[in-house]
């Protein structure tokens, strides 16, 4: 048996039948992150010895046979935008390359409680600005499908760990897409869940009103498994919120009422990733649900009002890198040349143009003329949605509209890398769930499919996603 | 398009620096992705109203209780003083 070859519930099972301990699990992944690492650079950072301390108490509990929960023992890589305490938190920016976070994140917080193991921290696009993981100031991950290849962005360092065994399972963020996009890219199920379902104390702001922090794992079984770990109200984020009881209820293949939206099938979608989704989509169709054609009038509006909305949030939330309180601070002779250079060095470059972009959206001539008008469109955009969900019980279409591109292919040209998120931005505006399943391969390139689903409705994704994965 | 002058502005009002090259790659996809958002104007938004967040959020108050001493933040500052993070003066 290849310790690192197994799901989080087969892993689980193994502890419990003491097949093997949780040292040798947890051993199992740091010798394949010793391999595979330097190659795909998936971790910023590792903590083995702690990692493998907190193992060995895992297998204390199962030696005495006490219970043990379906996270104990399970080795997880942490993106490096949320806080676990001791630890570097860089969020893969110079402005914080030697910064310890002070606490935890509320979301490890409840996987340490629940006994899983945190492997390390995985890399991302600074500040989870990006859609490739190069905007990484330590370096690009490679997609360990293809190592010449993008892994997405901006988790791409938490989908390469998973998809290249390094861990059993991560946790990502998502603003427009960085969980989904990633897992999409690699191979792996990624899970944006409704806004307000997961705590975002700790996770270091991007764009408030659209951050969620969210599972990629390499089954749907396992998603649900992290999801249902760290999500919950919690006093310490005002946004958080208790999911309502019903969750929509249990779902049936033969009566589901697909929706797939025909703005989505449209010029710039590569042909081959579209036949794999539709063939997907046929899958369901043939087991008795009904395909029904909606509409999404606002779709092509709702990137260019995403790149209004999160900039804006964004240029806000990053003040707080000011070289003053903590990270990276050049030593001047006055407090405004302190601000200046401190941000001016320790911000990379996609930083730095989208807190640009957020100070002339929000500064004063413009304000209305852009981010008054965005959000009005973010309207638009959720009563789309609405009106769909009154046909369909989900709806389906790509996660990406092409397959992972090469790395350095769209680097230099940034409106062509924000294309990348035109089917998954939509989602964050409205704040629905969504889950990216694998459902094909080109070639050695894996393909997602993109399930949305209603508010706090995660259940019937995951059901409608198990589906599928039960077919191949 | 966005011109150096105004690159230079927006930098200054988001405490950036920037060099001289740099004025120029940002000017050039500032006005890009600009030029791409004008895509907004197409919408009639004159009966609709913003949505600043997804859901209908309300402030949630927590009593204010220090879980953490000053020593642990302050131990992350550049620069302190007498328990205190110490700041460029900005009076002469």
């Amino acid at each position: 048996m290849i310790l690192t070859d197994l799901t989080i519930a087969q892993a689980h099972q193994g502890l419990k039948r003491k097949e093997f301990s949780a040292v040798e699990l947890c051993s199992a992944h740091f010798d394949n992150i010793k391999k595979r690492n330097e190659e795909i650079f998936a971790y910023l950072s590792l903590r083995e010895e702690a990692a493998l301390k907190e193992a060995q108490a895992v297998d204390g509990l199962i030696g005495s046979n006490k219970e043990i929960t379906a996270l104990s023992g399970i080795p997880l890589a942490i993106k490096d935008n949320i806080l676990v305490e001791g630890m570097k938190c860089t969020a893969a920016s110079k402005i914080l390359e030697n910064y310890t976070a002070p606490y935890d994140a509320t979301v490890v917080k409840k996987l340490k409680k629940q006994g899983a193991i945190i492997l390390g921290k995985a890399n991302l696009d600074e500040f989870a600005m990006g859609s490739s993981t190069e905007n990484s100031s330590f370096g690009p991950t490679h997609n360990p499908h293809d190592t010449t290849r993008v892994p997405g962005g901006s988790s791409g360092g938490s989908a390469a760990a998973v998809a290249g065994n390094m861990a059993l399972g991560a946790l990502g963020s998502d603003t427009g897409g960085s969980i989904r996009l990633p897992a999409a890219f690699c191979g792996a199920v990624g899970l944006k869940p409704t806004y307000g379902t997961v705590s975002r104390f700790g996770l270091m702001a991007f764009a408030s009103s659209l951050d969620q922090i969210g599972p990629i794992t390499k089954n749907v079984q396992d998603a649900k498994i992290i999801f249902e770990a760290i999500s919950g109200q919690d006093k310490m984020d005002s946004t958080s919120v208790a999911p309502p009881l019903s969750d929509g209820g249990k779902l049936k293949i033969d009566s589901l009422r697909i929706g797939v939206p025909k703005e989505y099938f449209i010029k710039g979608i590569d042909p081959q990733v579209e036949e794999s989704v539709r063939s997907a989509i046929k899958k369901y169709e043939e087991s008795g649900a009904k395909i029904i054609e909606v509409s999404l009038p606002h779709t092509e509006y709702a990137l260019p009002a995403y790149y209004i909305v999160s900039p804006s949030e964004a240029s806000a939330n990053l003040a707080r890198y000011d070289g003053i309180k903590y990270g990276f601070s050049k030593r001047e002779d006055s407090l405004l040349e302190v601000y200046l250079k401190s941000r001016g060095e320790g911000f990379g470059a996609e930083v730095r143009r989208r807190i640009m972009l957020g100070t002339y959206a929000l500064s004063s001539g413009y304000y209305d003329a852009y981010y008054k008008r965005a959000l009005k469109v973010r309207t638009k955009v959720i009563e789309d949605f609405n009106n769909a969900f009154k046909k369909v019980d989900l709806i389906f279409t790509p996660t990406s509209p092409v397959l992972p591109f090469k790395i350095g292919e769209k680097i230099d040209d940034p409106l062509s890398m924000y294309l990348v998120d035109v089917y998954t931005v939509s989602i964050n505006l409205a704040g629905l769930p969504a889950l990216s399943l694998p459902c094909g391969k080109v070639g050695e390139l894996p393909v997602g499919l993109q399930i949305i689903g209603q508010p706090f409705q995660e259940n019937r994704l995951f059901e409608a996603a198990s589906f599928f994965e039960n077919l191949s | 398009m966005i011109s150096s002058k105004e690159v230079r502005h927006i930098a200054a009002l988001a405490r950036l620096n920037i060099t001289k090259k740099e004025e120029e790659k940002f000017g050039k996809d500032l006005s890009a992705i600009l030029d791409y958002i004008e895509k907004l104007k197409k919408v009639d938004v004159s009966e609709t109203k913003e949505t600043s967040h997804p859901f209908a959020a309300k402030n949630i108050f927590r009593k204010d209780e220090a879980v953490k001493t000053a020593k642990d933040l302050l131990s992350l500052a550049p620069d302190t003083k007498d328990n205190c993070i110490k700041v460029k003066s900005i009076l002469k």
